[in-house]
């Protein structure tokens, strides 16, 4: 976006994520998913998380709701949304969290849909949860909605179920059931994936419109640059369960400082089509079940010294706004990609 | 609408498939050794050449094959179903006697099958792996490990002999000329035993049945989507998952309502309910041809009405299904 619209620096944030970890365990393993994550999002503002398949990102949101099966998963470190402890909610002020504070939009709209409810119902049902509306009231409520994420026949299309309408209007529908109860932050988990090229665009525009007129903060997930250089205000690079780097999308943009986001962007800029996104890196990602000590890029960067395999590189700043996570910040020789 | 333009496609593929049953029961009387004139010659004992030529000139028996044929679809529009030498009366006229009391213990058992077995199924993965769902796996699988007829006779013997709670046989007590509420408890007294032993089986499969589809649904996206809408637990699982999980069994006990006649032929004749399954057994062993193809018949038509009925269940429960 640009650079006016940007939120004042010193409004409070609305979401604040210290030190976040996620693991899950099982009999057979246990899976560190998050390592210790840290970010913050002011309200009106639209975080990027950007990363390959598997880096944390859907976790990370997840865990914002506590969407994650309760049993198996260990959170730890501090979520704080509109000044509500997040971890420490009871079950009936989380459920009041979950749809009406905060509300989050899926990469599957087919699947995420209840497939015997009519779109209509189901967004119904959100309203008269949170809203305590009648029936009537909430059904020209979710007409409204309708019209708003631009439904043709929206009266019509209420009464569809999920499987008459096609990716595209699903996710709309999708986004009129986050948006219905007017949330002031929205989690948005990869949600034009899984649409076709020209519709992805559509829904990339109608969000980025949305988000603007309602004002809402958001976390946007996605794999691709490209997206998220069209919505995000600030990007948050993912890797192996961490940031690598963070900062303001201009900035990041034209001056990657972590070799991830070097290796990310030289991929998007030369690579035959935005999908290969980050195959063009050498290498896999290190193992969730067993991270290695030091840098967890180490073994697949292409400037790794011995000093990245003994411990995590700290936090540099090299500007206000900006962080990164690596030895090399400050030192001039730069990753040939 | 959507319903009506359905219900009209079901009744017409409905139709080959009654046809077929007719043809069908046509060919088996004529592949039967002997016919119909030298059964009753038989039991009269005096089987004279002329007096059987007159019975077959009687029966029509003497006509070539493809007149009898249309003699007998004509019979079979006009539900016709022939006449029981063994009962002295017309075949349907048994038939109807007897088919309120098996589509009484049918539809009981059925019922309960589905309802008690969905309700079970959904304790047990409500609580997984817990103290209730080990113990409703451990009943219905020993429920689903035993034959129908020994459960009706173990019963029996516990509820009706030993105990005396329970009558031991029959649709209602006989002399007893009960009217009202008190025919109605009568009634339902004596079913208790045969509903329970034809429901058994079923209602354990189903309770596993739906157990495993209820576990399935409750990882599906759609139920992140709900909890993520700030639903209760209970509303989830009552309002969606639930909703979908009957899907399984209600395409189970589709399939198997008509499994459902075949069980109660041993039920009926344990419990001697006066039902189309005794009579069936009483027209096996005295050879009744006429009689069992006609109850063939019939229980081929109620499986056919009952698929429908379920089928049409599972359209108004899944708006999925194309029709
Ligand atoms: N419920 C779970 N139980 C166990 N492991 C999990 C669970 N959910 C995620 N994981 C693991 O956590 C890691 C991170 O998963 P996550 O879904 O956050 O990746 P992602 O960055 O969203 O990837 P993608 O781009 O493919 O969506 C993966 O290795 C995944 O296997
Ligand atoms: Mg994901």
């Amino acid at each position: 976006m640009d650079g006016t619209l940007m939120p004042q620096a010193d409004i409070a944030p609305l979401v604040e994520i210290e030190d976040l970890t996620v693991r899950f365990t099982s009999r057979e393993a246990t899976v560190s998913a998050v390592n210790g994550v840290s970010f913050s999002v002011k309200p009106g503002e639209v975080l990027c998380i950007l990363g390959e398949s598997g880096s944390g990102k859907s976790v990370t949101l997840r865990a914002m709701m506590r969407l994650l099966p309760e049993k198996r998963t260990t959170i730890t470190g501090r979520i704080t949304i509109a000044g509500q402890d997040v971890l420490g909610l009871n079950a009936r002020d989380l459920r009041a969290l979950r749809g009406g504070l905060v509300s989050m939009i899926f990469q599957e709209p087919m699947t995420a849909l209840d497939p015997v409810y009519t779109v209509g119902e189901q967004i119904i049902e959100t309203l008269r949860k949170h809203r305590n509306m009648s029936r009537e009231g909430a059904r020209a409520r979710a007409l409204d909605l309708f019209e708003l994420v631009k439904i043709p026949s929206p009266e019509r299309r209420l009464d569809s179920y999920p499987h008459e309408l096609s990716g595209g209007l699903r996710q709309r529908a999708m986004i009129a059931m986050a948006l219905s109860c007017g949330p002031r932050l929205l989690l948005a988990d990869e949600p034009t994936t899984a649409l076709d090229a020209t519709v992805q665009i559509q829904v990339l525009i109608l969000l980025r419109r949305l988000q603007r007129e309602l004002g809402m903060g958001t976390i946007f997930v996605t794999h691709d640059l490209g997206v998220a250089s069209e919505i995000a205000d600030r990007i948050a690079v993912m890797y192996a369960g961490r940031i690598v780097e963070e900062g303001p999308v201009a900035d990041i943009l034209a001056n990657p400082r972590h070799p991830y986001t070097q290796g990310l962007m030289a991929s998007t800029v030369h690579g035959q089509h935005r999908d290969a996104d980050i195959q063009a890196i050498p290498g896999s990602p290190p193992d969730l079940r067993r991270m290695p000590a030091g840098c967890s890029f180490g073994p697949r960067c292409p400037t790794s010294q011995p000093r990245c395999r003994e411990a995590f590189p700290p936090i540099s700043h090299p500007s206000a706004d900006r962080m990164v996570r690596c030895f090399r910040e400050g030192e001039e020789a730069k990753a040939s990609f | 609408m959507r319903l009506a333009r359905y219900l009209g496609y079901r009744l017409l593929l409905a139709v080959p498939v009654i046809l077929g049953i007719i043809v069908l029961n046509f060919f088996l009387i004529h592949a039967a050794p002997g016919d119909a004139a030298s059964v009753l010659a038989g039991e009269s004992g005096a089987a004279t050449p002329e007096y059987m030529a007159l019975l077959r000139h009687k029966f029509g028996l003497d006509q070539p094959l493809s007149t009898q044929f249309a003699v007998y679809l004509l019979n079979m529009a006009h539900l016709d179903l022939g006449y029981s030498f063994r009962n002295d009366s017309p075949v349907l006229e048994l038939i109807l006697d007897r088919l309120g009391p098996t589509l009484l213990l049918m539809l009981t058992a059925f019922v309960v099958a589905v309802l008690l077995g969905s309700l079970l199924g959904v304790l047990a993965a409500s609580g997984r792996n817990g103290w209730r769902d080990n113990l409703i796996s451990l009943a219905s699988l020993v429920a689903y490990a035993t034959p129908g007829f020994w459960l009706g006779l173990m019963m029996i013997v516990v509820f009706a002999i030993n105990l005396a709670w329970l009558p031991t046989s029959g649709l209602d007590t006989v002399g007893a000329d009960n009217e009202g509420w008190d025919e109605v408890i009568d009634i339902a007294r004596h079913l208790v035993m045969p509903a329970t032993a034809l429901s058994l089986f079923y209602l354990a499969l189903y309770a596993r049945v739906m157990r495993a589809s209820m576990l399935e649904q409750t990882g599906m996206d759609y139920v992140t989507t709900a909890r993520a809408k700030g639903q209760t637990e209970r509303r989830i699982i009552f309002g969606h998952v639930l909703r979908n999980a009957l899907l399984t069994v209600v395409t189970m006990a589709g399939v198997q309502a008509g499994n459902l006649i075949g069980g109660s032929i041993v039920v009926e004749t344990v419990f001697g309910w006066p039902g189309i399954g005794t009579l069936a057994f009483n027209a096996l062993q005295s050879r009744d041809l006429n009689l069992l193809l006609g109850i063939f018949f019939v229980s081929a038509c109620l499986v056919v009405v009952v698929n429908l009925i379920v089928d049409l269940v599972y359209v108004t429960l899944d708006p999925r299904i194309e029709i």
